[in-house]
């Protein structure tokens, strides 16, 4: 276990790498300037010209790129070209912002879906199982852009429960520590700030886990019916054991294996896919950030973020991967 | 392992159930607070919501409209332009003098007044600031160029600023530069405290110290910047406001789902198409901005067949701009017929616009020899802009008419980024694009988007016309406002007559807030002081 531990963490090396090649290949092949989009509309081509050549944009791409790696493995994740601050500065209040956001979603998205798909597959073909799967049905195909707007219509202005957009109410804001208000606002025992961050990510999250909520339910159930049709079951259910303990003991343990897998998918599609969330719901986050990156054509915050978005993705599939054996003693990992 | 499974899903129940509960408790705190400060005490904080950040604080390194929004509270100029129009009123000086022959320009200074670091303002203040500008270079310092370079250049006006006392301070220029003083009055040039950029040294663009009404307090990147009162402020009785806080709420309708639900006060960047649902609404109001725009249609003259006059012209009169205005700009928009705007002194009103004549305009290909019609590619912008809120359906409207004189338009879009690239390489057959003015001078849009010299810059049409060029340059360094005028009214003629664009609109953007701010004035360039905002 640990050998493979220490054998997939040497192989990410190589996979985040070949990914810095390819993320960088692709960015330099989009066209526009950054030197002209930083100066704007108003630019004189004078200065577009000096700060191309300042920006070291006039290089050849592959010496702008071992320039790169080398600021990475000396831990630099480079400096905006539109802000000129340090991104290793800059990208922690912007993830911290994403992270919170997607661990709320994936919290409601498998508790919701996880218990959704049981309770389907439980009473398979009845009505509940019915308007469940239609809904999920409905969640994986609803923009999340329309959803969004339809929440802040709905439950902001019209019922008034939640806030429409930001983190914090900015006319109290909060002093951050972690930049993780759930975190921060605990630290300081502010209490009634910690509500007011939790009330602001209610909207969001529920919007950001619609897709998620919907697929791990339909997995769950799919998996629960394959189960629950086993001898073993059948056998627990002669035995007669109550039907709780048949499916949250027995079914789910042996059907959570796929559902483990989807989980870790989704939480890292998540974060990639904050995008729409983010720009609906004002939310200051790492997929705002990579976005108006994209627009500025800022080339380090663009590499530096999809990079450690990467890394996260491949973390959460290495912790599922050790997941498996904790649920299921059966798999192991020689060597 | 089903005990970890167990006690994990406990926890997780736990959990849930601890954040509903919390959701709950703070329902009603929140909803008490929200009557505290709306109720008792009268409110002091201004939440002014837009669609992007600033990019710097330091208002000189950058030609950004959305970061001289927040400085031009924190900054002040020497000279400042009028509430709502671009005429010129003393700022940081009290008075000024001119010779004769427009080359030495005197202020004297406002005097007590003190930066937000405690250092004094003064003429050595006024000295390093340009000094410190004069000396950089155009990607330090970009809008600098509006003085025509930096030191080193041969086309710099500046030859000197010199402290002639504590309080006074001259300007000696090279040759005589007409729109000067407005160029002074530009949010850029805003003066900073000399102690405060030694100080922080490139940093000071992310803390930002000036004369101000404002002072800066925080900037949390892509979420919000905070001002507070200056309590030390020159002109009594101001600010009102005890706060400001410019939160970025990127899209436009969620802006305003903000502001019916009073988490924010005031928004920029209203749809025209929300127009109603603003009005409808007793708590909020619509505030319009006086117009200083203009959204075209440009053709790149160089590339086939718009290096043809007549087939320009043709097309300036297959666009029923009136159509467009009342569809995609609530009927609020004025129809554009010169490059600059009727507010923009100078502005050539005896220019008769190109009718919208179809047949006329078939008439003008079949003599520029296109009786058949041509194929091209109609850029329309990606994104929104006060003078061009739907290009795209703009576009679909352009194409229509066009069709109906045998010219077949394809619509193209691409990101914004590229389709500025491409538009200044001169890449495209025709496309759309807009400006909003620095300085409310006629040069900041004939000179700036039409002359020769600024093909390659600003001047995305390659339009280029020698007898213009002469004309505008004249215009540059003549000091007589009324016959600068007439050398503008001239211009227009010319650029009439080659039209090299097909002038649009002369917006009216609009901005929302709650009923209960008043004092807010809108200003043309789209910077404001918000010094006498206050709320009801």
């Amino acid at each position: 276990m640990f050998t493979y531990s220490v054998r997939r963490v040497l192989a990410l090396i190589p996979v985040l790498f070949g990914m810095t090649l390819v993320v960088f290949s692709i960015i330099h092949a989009i066209p526009g300037n950054p030197a002209q989009i930083i100066l704007g509309q108003r630019a004189t081509k004078e200065s577009i010209a000096s700060l191309t050549e300042q920006l070291g944009l006039n290089n050849p791409w592959y010496i702008q790129y071992f320039d790169y790696i080398k600021a990475l493995l000396h831990g630099d994740l480079g400096t905006s070209l539109r802000t000129r601050g340090p991104i290793n500065h800059e990208i922690w209040p912007y993830l911290a912002a994403t992270m919170e956001l997607a661990l709320v979603a994936m919290l409601i998205a498998v508790i919701i879906g996880v218990n959704a798909g049981i309770i389907s597959a439980w009473f398979s073909k009845s009505w509940f199982d019915y308007v469940a799967m239609v809904l999920a049905l409905v969640g994986v195909s609803m923009p999340i852009f329309w959803l969004g707007l339809m929440e802040q219509w709905g439950f902001s202005i019209h019922l008034g429960w939640f806030p429409t957009t930001g983190r914090e109410d900015v006319r109290d804001p909060i002093s951050a520590i972690t930049n993780l208000y759930l975190v921060d606002t605990l630290l300081q025992g502010r209490f009634d700030q910690f509500g007011v961050v939790v009330k602001h990510l209610v909207l969001p999250s529920f919007a950001l886990a619609t897709i998620p909520m919907a697929i791990i339910a339909r997995m769950t159930r799919a998996t629960m019916l394959e189960v629950m049709k086993s001898d073993f079951i059948r056998t627990a259910r002669a035995k007669g054991l109550r039907m709780f303990w048949v499916v949250y003991k027995h079914s789910l343990k042996n059907a959570v294996i796929p559902v483990l897998t989807i989980i870790g998918l989704q939480t890292g599609l998540l974060l990639g896919g904050a995008i729409l969330t983010e720009t609906i719901f004002g939310w200051p986050g790492v997929g705002r950030y990579l976005y108006d990156a994209i627009g500025y054509r800022d080339y380090p915050v663009i590499q530096s973020g999809i990079l450690i978005i990467a890394a996260i993705f491949v973390l959460i599939n290495f912790v599922v991967d050790l997941l498996y054996v904790v649920v299921d003693p059966r798999i192991k990992y020689t060597k | 392992m089903t005990k970890t499974l167990k006690l994990l899903l406990i926890s997780i129940l736990a959990i849930s159930m601890f954040l509903v509960g919390c959701g709950k408790t703070n329902e009603s705190a929140g909803g008490k607070k929200a009557t505290n400060t709306g109720g008792a005490s009268k409110k002091d904080t201004l939440v002014f919501a837009r669609g992007g950040d600033s990019t710097s604080l330091d208002p000189i390194t950058t030609t950004e409209g959305e970061t001289f929004k927040v400085t031009i509270n924190i900054f002040e100029n020497l000279l400042t332009y009028g509430e709502q129009d671009t005429t010129i009123h003393p700022g940081l000086a009290e008075s000024y003098t001119v010779t004769p022959d427009g080359l030495t320009y005197t202020f004297k200074l406002r005097q007590g007044v003190k930066f937000h670091d405690g250092t004094d303002f003064n003429a050595d203040a006024v000295v390093f600031n340009f000094d410190r500008w004069m000396n950089g270079d155009a990607d330090k310092f970009p809008y600098y160029t509006m003085f025509g370079g930096y030191k080193k250049d041969e086309g710099h006006v500046i030859k000197e600023v010199k402290a002639v006392d504590e309080n006074t301070v001259q300007f000696v220029l090279k040759r005589p530069q007409a729109p000067f003083l407005k160029n002074l009055a530009m949010s850029p040039f805003g003066i900073a405290s000399p102690t405060a950029v030694k100080k922080y040294g490139d940093k000071f663009r992310e803390n930002p110290v000036g004369t101000g009404p404002f002072k800066f307090v925080e900037w949390k990147q892509n979420d919000r910047i905070t001002l507070v009162k200056n309590p030390d402020y020159w002109q009594k009785d101001l600010p009102k406001l005890n706060k400001i806080i410019f939160r970025v709420i990127p899209e436009n309708t969620a802006r305003l789902n903000a502001l019916a639900n009073g988490e924010i006060d005031l928004m920029d960047g209203l749809n025209n198409s929300d127009e109603a649902s603003v009005t409808s609404n007793d708590k909020l109001q619509v505030i319009k901005r006086p117009s200083m725009n203009v959204g075209y249609l440009a053709f790149t003259n160089t590339r086939k067949p718009f290096d043809n006059k007549l087939v320009r012209q043709a097309l300036n009169m297959a666009i029923d701009k009136k159509s467009i205005i009342d569809s995609f700009y609530g009927g609020k928009a004025l129809a554009a017929k010169n490059p600059m705007p009727p507010s923009i002194e100078g502005y050539n009103d005896a220019v008769e616009a190109y009718p919208y004549d179809l047949e006329k305009a078939k008439a003008l290909l079949k003599e520029a020899g296109f009786e058949k019609g041509f194929s091209m590619d109609l850029w329309a912008m990606p994104v929104a802009r006060p003078y061009m809120p739907e290009a795209q359906k703009v576009a679909e409207v352009i194409q229509e008419s066009f069709s109906k004189i045998g010219v077949k338009a394809k619509i193209q879009s691409v990101d914004w980024a590229t389709y500025l690239d491409k538009a200044a390489k001169g890449e495209f057959d025709a496309f759309m694009l807009g400006w909003t003015g620095d300085n409310g001078d006629a040069d900041n849009f004939l000179y700036t988007l039409l002359d020769k010299d600024s093909i390659g810059s600003n001047n995305y049409a390659y339009y280029s016309n020698d007898k213009l060029h002469d004309i505008l340059i004249k215009a540059q360094t003549e000091s007589d406002q009324s016959k600068r005028n007439e050398l503008y009214k001239e211009a227009q003629v010319i650029i009439h007559d080659d039209a090299p664009w097909v002038p649009l609109v002369h917006s009216t953007p609009l901005i929302a807030a709650a009923k209960d701010v008043t004092g807010y004035l809108p200003h043309p360039t789209g910077s404001e002081v918000l010094s006498k905002v206050e709320f009801k």
